[in-house]
């Protein structure tokens, strides 16, 4: 292999040259097929975008293709109003945050002892642990709705934070037990040398080291739960205790007869989550990898 | 000293203490229960009847649930296999062409771009895709303005074009998921086996179809796995699109379990579907780890 490269090298620095002057006009149309298809991919955000700020007389005039020909922001307010979405927004913050931290806290709680205790079965934990992750949730369901009612947690936020928490930790147990099983130990037996507990060695030790990877995980775990639907679905029927998502999947079909309001709704619907994806795109795009190939 | 040692690690246990409990109570116990609730009849109060294999016959002769399953087969076309396709043709260009023709910020800007779709709510795309498929709707609206109006359907009211745009939305929603890992993939390979094939004048396909895939293979299987699974499970852009109809028409076993679960009451009935829906996706996974386990120790 060292010989091959060290072969080409001479070659290889006149072959790009080449490369690029025989290939000049192929590139540009390969990247106008690129633009192309991703200007079909985000089109849906476009259309959205124009038409949520259109007047209904607008959009009835000139079509759903037009630009805008005024700027209206009744039908965003509207739909805010109507649906009270910052009490929506509110919910959702609240249960996807509180989710996170759960689940944060409960892999890395496992992986503390899979990975670092190497506690008998740890192994056999992490297969078992497959089954939250496999199972079709509408298994679980019903099960969880009667012992929900049962014990008064019912149509409280609480109830679907502990489920969704408890469902994520299968897959923050996995990534966290596989970086942890790596983590030098010679740094663990130095604290144990300097007398620390479990407790401290965790939290003092290991947490400071993992900080980046658990808030990769935590961004993951906070946005999952906010698209996260038949939980909280079948758990928060009161309307004030509804997340996004519900609220969004609760409206469809509902008002197709104004089309403006309806571009609103989409429009509010999936702008926190590009906000997010605006400030996570790298912890997104490298964790879904880093999470798949693990 | 073995006996410290064993102690110690005994200390460990009260670690993973909680997150077994949560488990056992949210995972493992309900699991448990709905599988005891799919051999007996009940409306979800009162005592449930045990009917012993009744609700697995009825299922049998259930045409809802048979369209169910075929629907699911659509979806994993829509879900796995396309994705996947248009992912690994997609990461190929950004990786082996995009990247060294125009450089490296211009692959990670179209990597995050079809990446968006993959992280909204499904429901919220599913309003956006409701209201640009609908009669009048963009979609329609399109074909009227280039003069193909005999085109224009009622793309999710028409039993037999409601599949296929559900389909379209999910491929839409899926490609950025197999892309990113695809890429992410590709990083690990070594760039002199491309110098050496471009040396040897391998056309793009032929590095394509004896590099890329190759090397890719690990992110392939692990692609399929996490796709399948999700298109056995897929829920809420069925709710939010169709809702199953027209006259079952989209349909997916989820969806069938739901509806029977909260709107008819049968909460026997849709425990047998969603036991079934359990097993084949356990036994999917399962066989998807063991050819992966064996595919790695061929490699080794």
């Amino acid at each position: 292999m060292a010989a091959t490269a060290s072969l080409s090298t001479p070659i290889a620095s006149d072959a790009p040259a080449d490369h690029r002057r025989n290939k000049g006009f192929t590139r540009w149309i390969v990247l106008a097929i690129l633009f192309v298809s991703l200007g079909g991919t985000l089109f849906p955000f476009f259309l959205a975008a124009f038409n949520a700020i259109k007047t209904p007389a607008d959009y009835a005039a000139n079509g759903p293709l037009a630009f805008p020909h005024s700027f209206d922001l009744t039908a965003l307010k509207n739909f805010w109003a109507n649906v009270d979405f910052t009490r929506k927004l509110f919910n959702s913050i609240l249960i996807s945050g509180c989710t996170a931290i759960l689940a944060v806290v409960l892999s890395l709680l496992n992986a503390y002892a899979i990975g670092i205790g190497r506690v008998r079965g740890g192994r056999v934990l992490l297969v078992i642990l497959l089954i939250s992750i496999m199972a079709p949730q509408e298994a679980l369901i019903y099960p969880l709705y009667y012992m929900a009612k049962q014990v008064g947690l019912f149509d409280s936020m609480l109830s679907v934070i502990l489920i969704i928490g408890v469902l994520h930790t299968a897959f923050g147990t996995y990534l966290l037990s596989s970086v942890l099983t790596t983590f030098p130990r010679e740094i663990i037996e130095a604290a144990q040398i300097d007398n620390a507990s479990r407790w401290q060695i965790l939290w003092l030790v290991i947490v400071p080291v993992l900080r980046p990877t658990l808030a990769v995980l935590a961004t993951f775990f906070f946005i999952w739960t906010w698209n996260e639907f038949l939980i909280p679905l079948v758990f928060l029927v009161s309307n004030n205790n509804q997340t996004v998502s519900v609220a969004m999947g609760v409206l469809s079909g509902a008002n197709t007869q104004d089309p403006t309001a309806v571009a609103a709704a989409s429009l509010l619907g999936v702008t926190p989550t590009v906000i997010f994806f605006l400030i996570f795109q790298r912890t997104l795009t490298r964790g879904v990898a880093a999470g798949a190939v693990k | 000293m073995e006996k410290s040692k064993n102690s110690g690690r005994a200390g460990y246990y009260l670690y993973i203490l909680p997150g077994m409990l949560g488990f056992a109570l949210i995972v493992l116990v309900p699991l448990i229960a709905n599988f005891a609730i799919s051999f007996t009849t009940w409306k979800g109060i009162g005592t449930p009847r045990y009917i012993g294999l009744q609700n697995y016959e009825r299922l049998l002769v259930d045409a809802a649930f048979w369209g169910s399953i075929q629907h699911t087969l659509i979806f994993i076309i829509s879900m796995t296999i396309l994705p996947i396709i248009l992912g690994l043709v997609l990461a190929a260009v950004l990786f082996d062409y995009i990247s060294a023709q125009f450089g490296e910020t211009l692959s990670s800007f179209f990597r995050a771009g079809f990446y968006l779709p993959q992280i909204l709510p499904l429901t919220a795309a599913g309003v956006l895709w409701g209201w640009i498929l609908n009669p009048i709707g963009i979609v329609n609206a399109v074909l009227k303005a280039i003069g193909l109006d005999f085109m224009a359907q009622n793309w999710l009211g028409d039993a037999s074009y409601a599949i296929w745009a559900v389909s379209a939305v999910i491929v839409w929603i899926q490609v950025g998921y197999c892309l990113v890992v695809f890429m992410s993939g590709l990083a690990r390979v070594d760039p002199s086996l491309y110098e050496a094939a471009e040396l040897d004048n391998a056309s793009w396909f032929g590095r394509f179809r004896y590099i890329t895939i190759p090397m890719l293979m690990p992110e392939i299987f692990v692609v399929a796995l996490t796709t399948l699974i999700a298109a056995l499970k897929v829920f809420a852009p069925i709710y939010v699109l169709t809702s199953g109809g027209p006259d079952n028409a989209t349909t997916v076993p989820s969806y069938l379990s739901y509806y029977h679960f909260f709107t008819t009451n049968r909460v026997g009935y849709a425990a047998a579907i969603s036991t079934l829906q359990t097993l084949v996706t356990i036994m999917l996974g399962v066989f998807f780890l063991r050819m992966q386990s064996k595919q790695t120790e061929g490699e080794r």
